[in-house]
């Protein structure tokens, strides 16, 4: 009896079951769902596509900000100008270079950090969660000339401090050369958004079931074993979700290079060469050429993490 | 009920503080009512002197007008696009400015500019120091009114000159003070950092040659304008640049310094030479008074004219400091117009000379005991403005300056033979709009 009736039912289920969920309940929570989240979408919107929008359709003009009666239509003239132009590719070159190192490096110290956090005993944990995120409150333009400040050559205390170091000495010139330049760009930056990605991990380390742990334990696991084959795997979603937020913000980096060099010795990144274009140039039409294919590139990069790595972006809301 | 009550309670209270924030924004917007009206002067920031003088031209003023002054960004690059974003979007809360010579035909050929009154053009350019009257000219015609007129000298160790046994009261060269300071031990300090202030030390040395960095500046089309950048007085000025900063007189941080910091490595223990403006003195002065230098070392300043390029070759010193412009925007042009010929008065600058630094563009200043007890070196001052060359006047001066700045940069990697060739080719290209700055 049984048999005859349920293969039917197995058949269908996929099907119909969901679709006969959302017609009621999850419907209106749908529904509950876009009147919730509706007015913070528009302003959305508005705050963030009609500048989009408004950039991609200025990128098409020739348009100098002191000179809006020569405005005229170009078509991709600007992009053909951008991509054609070494300084472009440079500056890729560059924003990737800070992008890779200040990720990798913030994701390693970021786990460890988090590690610390979990670990602490109760009583030191509000404590030291609020002194590892100061770094995270201080304005980016500060920090910036805080650590030009500590590596300039006259008033700087590195070069006295670390004179023992190979490489260092009373005349170095950090903002002299490119690479110890950029060097320093990176550990500002790194010091800097360090403490956004411990607290995604820390959330994502408070999500693995303790009792996976303990099975592990019991198993006769180590201490690395543990962490390799238990914690790691089980919040691969977090660390995905960290890294994509981290790259697409590491992406966007102006205000470090801005302070500390200027763009001098090579070291403008995309945002600086949009910033240039803009509003150092008065380029309108170029500058929002170079900021659309810059939009271009982030998007570009999430796309890649959702896609490529298969981040789910609900396992940051511990869905 | 209740939820709908304290849904009107709170727009009502929503509703009461959007009148409050209208009241109050209608308020700041408006005159007074028949009282003085409020001219909003964008200074750039100084020791003070600009907000003193705003308030001895209020108070002259009589209850006419109220000077209010705004602080513009550190640098002369970031005042310029601050002010010319508000300007583009016809910003009328801005009356005054305080301008940056090598941009006011930029702002001038933009229609940013309120024209100047004849009567107003004859009184500010009365015994005003010819630099910088054509700092405040453009199409032939007076744009803005000249204030204080800054210029570079050279500053010297005495100790350091007699020890090598240079001859200060003749002319020197880059080649001889570079010599006396590596016999020395002692730096030469100038501006090599990437920033406006290599453009300077560009255009003073080209200028020194004999050359120009702009030959015809095609005010209409500024993909004809021709450069100098190839002419041989240029091949000397990048010489001259490859030189000093590959000498061991150039000190490490040479790339990467600015008029600060040029200064403060003129008041270290090998302080021997350095090209910069005169606030070095009384940062010097200030320094010992607050006990943090050693008084003897500003008693061994000493500044004479410019180095030269060549021998037989009058040194063209930097010009620069500060001109007024009125906005073409203002509601009270003729109002500014009389605050700007106050704030220009011989006894104003005279103040702004001693207190802060800033030499004065009218000669007669350069008279008044007070300043010449202040400043000893003021009649260098005077010659070395008299004999400075200012930079390219053109709309696109922030091309050209920052083509050079990316080519010239850093100085010690100059090729002499090949740089001139390369900025040239970067500056047409990017004026030309068919390449990335």
């Amino acid at each position: 009896m049984s048999t005859t009736t349920l293969p039917p039912t197995k058949k269908t289920e996929p099907k119909s079951a969901p679709k006969a969920a959302i017609s009621d309940r999850a419907r209106s929570e749908r529904k509950l769902g876009w009147l919730l989240a509706g007015p913070a979408f528009l302003v959305m919107l508005l705050v963030t596509a009609y500048p989009i929008l408004q950039a991609t359709y200025e990128s098409l003009f020739d348009f100098r900000l002191t000179d809006p009666e020569n405005r005229s239509f170009v078509g991709l003239s600007n992009y053909w100008v951008i991509l054609t132009d070494s300084l472009w590719w440079q500056s890729i070159g560059v924003t990737a270079f800070i992008t890779v190192v200040t990720v990798a490096v913030e994701l390693v110290l970021g786990f460890a950090l988090a590690l610390v956090m979990v670990k602490a005993l109760r009583a030191l944990r509000p404590v030291l969660r609020a002194a590892i995120l100061i770094p995270y409150a201080v304005i980016t333009v500060v920090s910036a000339f805080a650590w030009q400040f500590a590596f300039d050559i006259q008033s700087g205390f590195v070069n006295s401090w670390f004179a023992w170091l190979p490489g260092v000495s009373e005349n170095t010139d950090w903002f002299g050369d490119r690479w110890t330049a950029l060097l320093v760009i990176c550990l500002a930056e790194i010091w800097k958004t360090t403490p956004f990605i411990s607290l995604l991990l820390l959330a994502g380390l408070a999500q693995v079931p303790e009792v996976l742990q303990e099975a592990a334990k019991v198993d006769g696991a180590t201490r690395w074993q543990r962490m390799w084959r238990v914690t790691l795997p089980n919040m691969k979603a977090a660390i995905m979700v960290a890294l994509l937020f981290r790259t697409l913000d590491a992406f966007r980096v102006f205000d470090s290079i801005f302070i500390m060099t200027n763009g001098a010795n090579g070291t403008e990144s995309v945002s600086f060469l949009a910033y240039r274009q803009t509003i150092a140039r008065l380029e309108i039409g170029l500058g929002s050429a170079v900021s659309v294919l810059l939009f271009l590139a982030v998007v570009l990069i999430a796309f890649s993490f959702i896609k490529l790595f298969r981040v789910d972006l609900s396992q940051a809301r511990g869905e | 009920m209740r939820p709908a009550a304290r849904g009107r309670s709170r727009r009502g209270v929503a509703g009461a503080a959007a009148l409050l924030v209208t009241a109050g924004t209608l308020a700041a917007c408006g005159s007074d009512g028949g009282g003085a009206s409020t001219l909003t002067w964008y200074i750039n920031p100084d020791a003070g002197g600009q907000a003193e003088i705003a308030d001895r031209c209020t108070e002259a003023a009589g209850g006419r007008y109220t000077i209010e002054t705004a602080l513009l960004p550190r640098d002369a690059a970031s005042q310029r696009e601050q002010l010319i974003r508000r300007l583009a979007a016809n910003d009328n809360s801005i009356d005054l400015m305080s301008l940056d010579p090598p941009f006011i035909p930029e702002f001038a050929q933009a229609g940013f500019l309120a024209p100047v009154p004849e009567d107003v053009a004859e009184a500010v350019t009365e015994d005003v120091v010819d630099s910088a009257v054509e700092g405040s000219t453009w199409d032939d015609e007076l744009v803005a009114v000249p204030f204080w007129a800054n210029t570079q000298v050279l500053w010297y160790r005495e100790s350091v000159a007699e020890a090598a046994g240079l001859d200060m009261s003749e002319p020197v060269t880059w080649e001889q003070i570079v010599q006396a300071a590596e016999e020395t031990g002692t730096l030469v300090g100038a501006q090599g950092t990437r920033a406006e202030s290599l453009t300077v030390w560009f255009n003073a040395l080209i200028e020194s040659a004999g050359g120009e960095i702009i030959t015809d500046p095609s005010p209409e089309d500024p993909a004809q304008i021709e450069l100098g950048l190839t002419s041989d007085a240029a091949v000397r000025a990048a010489e001259v640049m490859q030189m000093v900063a590959e000498s061991d007189a150039a000190g490490a941080a040479f790339s990467t310094s600015n008029e600060d910091s040029t200064a403060t490595g003129f008041e270290s223990e090998n302080g021997g030479f350095q090209v910069n403006y005169p606030f070095v003195y009384p940062r010097a002065l200030g320094a010992a008074e607050a006990g943090t230098l050693d008084p003897s070392v500003p008693e061994d300043y000493a500044a004479t004219i410019y180095p030269r390029v060549d021998e037989d070759e009058p040194a063209a010193p930097p010009y620069g400091g500060i001109n007024l412009g009125v906005s073409a925007f203002s509601e009270s042009p003729e109002l500014a117009y009389e605050a700007a010929e106050c704030i220009v008065s011989d006894e104003n600058q005279a103040y702004y000379f001693v207190t802060n630094g800033n030499p004065a563009s009218s000669t007669a200043v350069y008279d008044d005991p007070e300043v010449l007890e202040a400043f000893p070196m003021a009649p260098v001052i005077r010659e070395s403005l008299e004999l400075a060359a200012p930079r390219p006047q053109t709309p696109y001066y922030n091309e050209i300056s920052v083509g050079i700045q990316r080519s010239y940069h850093p100085p010690s990697a100059v090729d002499p033979g090949e740089t001139g060739e390369q900025a040239s080719e970067l500056i047409n290209a990017v004026l030309a709009k068919e390449d990335l700055l």
